[in-house]
């Protein structure tokens, strides 16, 4: 054999394009995400600018929210109230199954990319806990599916101004959020095996068949709408925020 | 007709050791790079072992990596390189070194022979078995698999883990597992299969089997992930446990 002869299991990885590009732009956006989001959630200020409600405090479920949704908590809770809502859709999003494509790529480098070597050397994949917990994602596409609807109703509430029906950008903008956390949540691969994926025939199903069929739609382009949402949903909060600070004024449109 | 040099790094050795050897040949006009193994065996290397078949991308036997990317050699056209790259050519990495391009992909065929077959529902009354067009639709894009077996080369889970080889069926067979369980007229039920033979937990739904896929079959959207559900419908959600014993199912 050469004198440089090798077994090719001892070559990392052949790739020669950028392929460390993509897991990093992941680790960039959604950390900056987590970091954000843990950040606001944390302040409880400034998450409401009458009739603007952050998404991330909604449903405001304490009494001592500045905007309460549904009074389900006394003055006893003292914290902040995104922390009695935020973890149906972080567990939403944790569990998601494109989520997890992109997390186990980018933060446990594994695999870091295609045919890019495993940064651990051993894996059980979901068959362990914590990961197993990963088979819960419907318990928490329903709950998310609750905290939308609370979404759209602050949605429509951002039609009420004090001096009666109007339209600011924010009003636009929590329609936007509304419209893109609808988007990714309906389009959830659980949500399709509910909907008739779990079924061997369709054709004693026709309702069910062509509501499978719909959500198929939107399922191929669930990646898409898991980070216009994320992104959306983020900027929402900081509009609000930055509102209810006064550093920006609304405009209103109509 | 126009011709360009091209220098090839192919993986020349077997199971105890090789190394990269670089070819420099003319190559032309619509060649892909299976042409140019080809041209490197007839001109420069006749021992060169490669394994091929029908070069329409059809018999999924010249499965490589190329610039370290799982592909079909007879799909990979020249003209996708830059001008003057050089182009690596190696075996699939996750099955036994033959020799040079060849490997032993024997492992697929035996998870293929665990796999739970077919069982037909009894006939109707008239004597027949009935299908419609919507529940054969599903599963009629798992029946493009070439069994290239690219998707068990680029899994992770038997790729850069050996060992989990003896407790994991690999992608290709998932797709094999969801034409059967969606199939409308079976009455099978695989699902303990899947979970303790087939290892369906081990996959951590990285969708690289889809990226490498040249029938570009959804693999991870439309066969795993609908799996990996049935799976928590049988042995993870306690709501559907609960609807089934109430129903007596």
């Amino acid at each position: 054999m050469e004198k440089n002869s090798l077994t090719i299991d001892e070559v990392r990885t052949l790739r020669q394009d950028l392929w460390w590009v993509e897991p990093l732009l992941v680790v960039v956006v959604l950390g900056s995400f987590v970091v954000y989001t843990t950040w606001a959630a944390l302040q409880n200020a400034y998450y409401y600018a009458a009739p603007y409600l952050s998404p991330f405090y909604s449903p405001c479920l304490s009494t001592n929210c500045a905007h309460v949704s549904l009074p389900l908590i006394g003055s006893w809770w003292n914290l902040s109230p995104a922390i009695l809502i935020l973890w149906i859709p972080a567990g939403f999003r944790a569990t998601c199954y494109y989520y997890r494509k992109a997390y186990y790529r980018s933060f446990f480098g594994a695999p870091p990319a295609c045919a890019v070597r495993d940064i651990a050397r051993n894996y059980t994949g979901e068959t362990r806990f914590p990961f197993v917990l990963q088979n819960m994602h419907r318990y928490f596409f329903w709950l998310a599916s609750l905290v939308v609807v609370f979404l759209w109703w602050d949605a429509i509430l951002a039609f009420r101004f004090p001096d009666g029906f109007g339209v600011g950008i924010g009003t636009l903008v929590l329609l936007v959020n509304a419209f893109l956390l609808s988007l990714y949540s309906f389009s959830c691969h659980s949500c399709r095996h509910m909907c008739g994926g779990h079924l061997d025939t369709f054709h004693d199903s026709p309702a069910k068949y062509r509501i499978w069929e719909a959500v198929s739609r939107l399922n191929e382009h669930h990646m898409l709408y898991a980070w216009i949402s994320l992104i959306w949903v983020a900027l929402t909060d900081l509009y609000v925020r930055l509102l209810s600070m006064g550093v920006i004024s609304d405009v209103r449109l109509i | 007709m126009a011709t360009q040099e091209v220098t090839m790094r192919v993986w020349r050795g077997d199971a105890s050791g090789g190394a990269f050897k670089e070819y420099r040949l003319p190559i032309g006009e619509g060649m892909v790079v299976l042409d140019v193994i080809h041209a490197i065996q007839a001109t420069q290397a006749n021992d060169l072992a490669v394994r091929w078949n029908c070069k329409a991308g059809k018999c999924g036997s010249c499965s490589a990596e190329i610039n370290g990317k799982p592909r079909l050699m007879c799909m990979t056209r020249m003209n996708t390189f830059k001008p003057g790259e050089t182009i690596t050519v190696a075996p699939i990495k996750s099955f036994p070194l033959i020799r040079d391009l060849v490997t032993d992909v024997s492992f697929n065929f035996e998870k293929a022979k665990t796999i739970p077959p077919l069982r037909l529902k009894p006939k109707e009354a008239d004597g027949t078995r009935r299908m419609f067009q919507e529940d054969i639709d599903r599963a009629q894009e798992f029946h493009k698999c070439i069994e290239c077996f690219l998707c068990q080369n680029v899994c992770h889970v038997i790729r850069d883990h050996e060992d989990n080889k003896k407790h994991f069926a690999g992608p290709r067979f998932f797709v094999r597992l969801a034409a059967l369980e969606m199939h409308p007229l079976d009455t099978n039920d695989r699902k303990q299969f899947i979970k303790e033979k087939a290892g369906l937990g081990f996959c951590n739904i990285t969708k690289c089997c889809t990226e490498v896929c040249p029938e570009n079959i959804h693999i991870t959207d439309n066969s795993i992930i609908p799996l990996k559900e049935r799976l928590v419908d049988e042995f993870y959600d306690p709501l559907a446990w609960l609807f089934r014993k109430i129903g007596g199912k």
